[in-house]
């Protein structure tokens, strides 16, 4: 019997934890003291290869391999086997790093999740972490913010505003105080990169939150989470009480005369407050209601004070940006879409995960190459591309590069990178339907068109199902979608329109089957 | 499993008094009054206008606002199901009326046993293991009916043990 120390991998994330995580780390556990193997679990993040969770990994001499979906009852015939010596077994795949899916990508923001423990300091310093920050604390703020501007990165809530234009308004604005403040509200189905990231790699938005900081001027920030993710909490808790222990938040950043003081503040069920405006009132104890525009939050935002609010993508960006130098970053991309974005592929999927690729990558590589078609194993007839404000696209549009402009271009939206595919078996009436039925629940109910226009549209998708004058009813729709569009105060009902628009253009056979036809079904 | 003890006017001052410095500080002190309570109890309004220089109808419009935030005290677990577009791929309105059948309950009630209170929510971040729930803090994937049905028996077979 070896007495070699073994180093096994289990993860820690939320989406590992659903299919029994925890259950396979304490059997492994058991295993190796039943047989006398000393053991060292690490609970990492997820690599972002979903489908394959609980993925367990080994470490060997040739790097780490990788064994899923592992359950707790396949742990003693893996021990059998010899993995803990990276041997073969029907769960095998080999080096982790050379699984297609994994090796295929361009990982910069998510270049450590998955692979370090993600509460660990060291293990952040030993895999690079915080040299961006040692770098922009020698610099000055303007040149900070250049080097993000140059680096062309958009912001990755959705809106996609250039990062560095943002944060020189900050920069510019005369003020006692200012805030970061970190928008983790990820509300959008489909999407689960930013829990990832902060599940699997919480010192990175640390990093990238101090620095905005230093950049701005600003000397406190705020993670807003929603209250749906309570293990990204804890992580993002835990992180920040471990960061300012080894001081690299608090009064004198890493020795320096920096200040900047950071604390997670938890949502409450509110889809809205992923909007920027809602987020800052809900910050503030408040309602979350949507603020008119102007003034922008860069110069009235949390408490009247000039606020950069970022998406969590976009300030994970912000370390590698630092670290290896604007032209790094902008290099990968086309067009005005610069860098890399976590495309998330979900729902009716056979491997579902995080793909982080450069832009101009299209949707039928993601689907097919990196998603493998759906799990159902029937054609993919319908994806909704950016979130549930998103436009639902057919298999004719899916040579589309992934890209801010191109897909602006047939109306839809590349927005946080989510992608919800649907089998053939979707009425998209009914999903047309469904996005109204959200915005009237989630409405702030601040503007009319919004509040009144989404319940108005429930109404007549129902009438439409339900075959009543259908040409008269679509018609109203399509009135309606317009006032929606142009007279909301934000995105919320200014682009419900879009999911209902794009299902009614690309799918209106299902619009117009007759009463009978639904009845018989 | 949820917290549900009744009202207790000191212990909501001291939750108000260890969270007062906070700046926005009512949604940290309605978390953590529901933490306690299993609700906002009717008299954490009146409590908190007085304490936080508030009215009782702001109170009430922040308490209002949130799905989060409950006005009656919870069933012993809460099973939040999703019904999301990626969960919908996946067949998760199914599920809900296998849940909603084998519970008796629709959203927003609890079983006759106090067992368990059903909600429904937008998105649990779960959407490549879809369809998810979470049962208290313990998220789910790829939930199917009978998947839920031994969630659920293990769920009680759990606190039967404790």
């Amino acid at each position: 019997m070896s007495a070699t120390m073994h180093t096994v991998y289990v993860p820690r994330d939320a989406a590992a934890l659903s299919v029994g995580a925890e259950e396979v780390a304490a059997a492994i556990r058991a295993e190796a003291t039943k047989r006398g193997l000393p053991l060292r679990i690490v609970r990492n993040g997820s690599r972002g290869m979903l489908w394959l969770e609980p993925l367990v990994e080994v470490e060997t001499a040739e790097g780490r391999v990788a064994y899923g979906p592992v359950s707790a009852e396949d742990v003693p015939g893996l021990f059998d086997a010899g993995f803990l010596q990276g041997a073969e077994h029907a769960l095998g795949h080999g080096l982790t790093e050379a699984i297609p899916y994994f090796a295929k990508q361009e990982r910069l923001t998510f270049a450590r999740c998955g692979i370090i423990d993600p509460l660990s300091v060291e293990d952040y310093r030993l895999h690079g972490g915080f040299r961006g920050l040692e770098r922009a604390l020698a610099m000055t703020p303007a040149e900070i913010v250049a080097e993000v501007t140059e680096s062309g990165l958009r912001g990755r809530g959705g809106a996609g505003f250039p990062t560095g234009i943002k944060w020189n308004t900050v920069l510019n604005a005369w003020a006692d105080q200012k805030y970061i403040c970190c928008n983790a509200d990820e509300g959008d189905s489909g999407t689960f990169a930013d829990r990832m990231i902060m599940e699997g790699d919480p010192f990175c938005l640390i990093e990238g939150m101090t620095i905005a900081a230093i950049a701005v001027g600003a000397t406190e920030g705020y993670i807003y989470i929603r209250s749906e993710y309570p293990h990204a909490v804890a992580t993002m808790r835990e992180a920040i009480r471990l960061a300012y222990d080894e001081k690299w938040l608090g009064d004198a950043i890493h020795g320096t005369a920096h200040r900047f003081h950071l604390d997670v503040r938890v949502g409450a069920g509110a889809y809205i407050c992923g909007e920027e405006t809602s987020m800052l009132e809900s910050l503030e104890g408040k309602r979350g209601t949507v603020r008119a525009k102007p003034p922008l939050p860069a110069l009235e935002g949390l408490f009247g004070k000039p606020t950069v609010v970022n998406n969590v993508l976009s300030l994970t960006s912000v370390p590698v940006i630092l670290d290896k130098g604007a032209a790094y970053y902008r290099d990968f991309g086309v067009g005005r879409s610069r860098g890399t974005l976590a495309f998330q592929l979900a729902g009716n999927i056979k491997h579902g995960g995080i793909v982080e690729k450069a832009f101009g990558v299209t949707l039928h590589e993601l689907l097919y190459e990196f998603g493998g078609g759906t799990i159902t194993g029937r054609p993919i007839r319908a994806v909704q591309a950016g979130g549930p404000l998103g436009a639902y696209l057919p298999p004719s549009l899916f040579d589309l590069p992934k890209d801010y402009e191109a897909f602006a271009a047939v109306e839809a939206m590349v927005g946080h990178g989510g992608i919800v595919v649907f089998d053939d078996g979707v009425d998209m009436a009914r999903q047309a339907r469904f996005a109204m039925e959200f915005c009237a629940a989630e409405s702030c109910g601040k503007c009319t068109p919004c509040r009144i226009g989404a319940v108005r549209g429930v109404e007549v998708m129902d009438r439409i199902i339900a075959g009543q004058n259908v040409a008269a009813n679509v018609t109203l729709l399509q009135d309606l979608c317009e006032v929606m569009t142009d007279g909301s105060l934000c995105a919320m009902g200014g682009m419900t329109p879009i999911p209902v628009r794009s299902a009614l253009k690309h799918f209106p056979e299902d619009f117009t089957r007759s009463p009978t036809a639904v009845a018989a079904e | 499993m949820n917290a549900r003890s009744p009202w207790n006017a000191e212990r909501a001052a001291a939750i108000v008094e260890a969270n007062r410095h906070l700046r926005g500080n009512l949604l940290p002190i309605l978390h953590a009054l529901q933490e306690e309570f299993g609700c906002i109890d009717e008299d954490a309004v009146p409590l908190l206008a007085s304490e936080l220089n508030l009215s009782r109808a702001d109170v009430h419009g922040v308490v209002s606002f949130y799905h989060e935030f409950r006005r009656t005290r919870p069933g012993r677990h809460t099973i939040k199901v999703c019904r999301a577009e990626a969960c919908q791929s996946m067949n998760a309105d199914g599920l809900i009326d296998h849940i909603r059948r084998r519970l008796k309950v629709n959203f927003h009630e609890t079983t006759a046993d106090d067992a368990f209170t059903l909600e429904p929510v937008f998105c649990l971040g779960n959407c490549a293991l879809a369809p998810a729930m979470m049962v208290d803090e313990t998220l789910h994937g790829r939930v199917s009916p009978g998947r839920f049905d031994s969630i659920a028996a293990s769920t009680l077979a759990a606190e039967a043990a404790r």
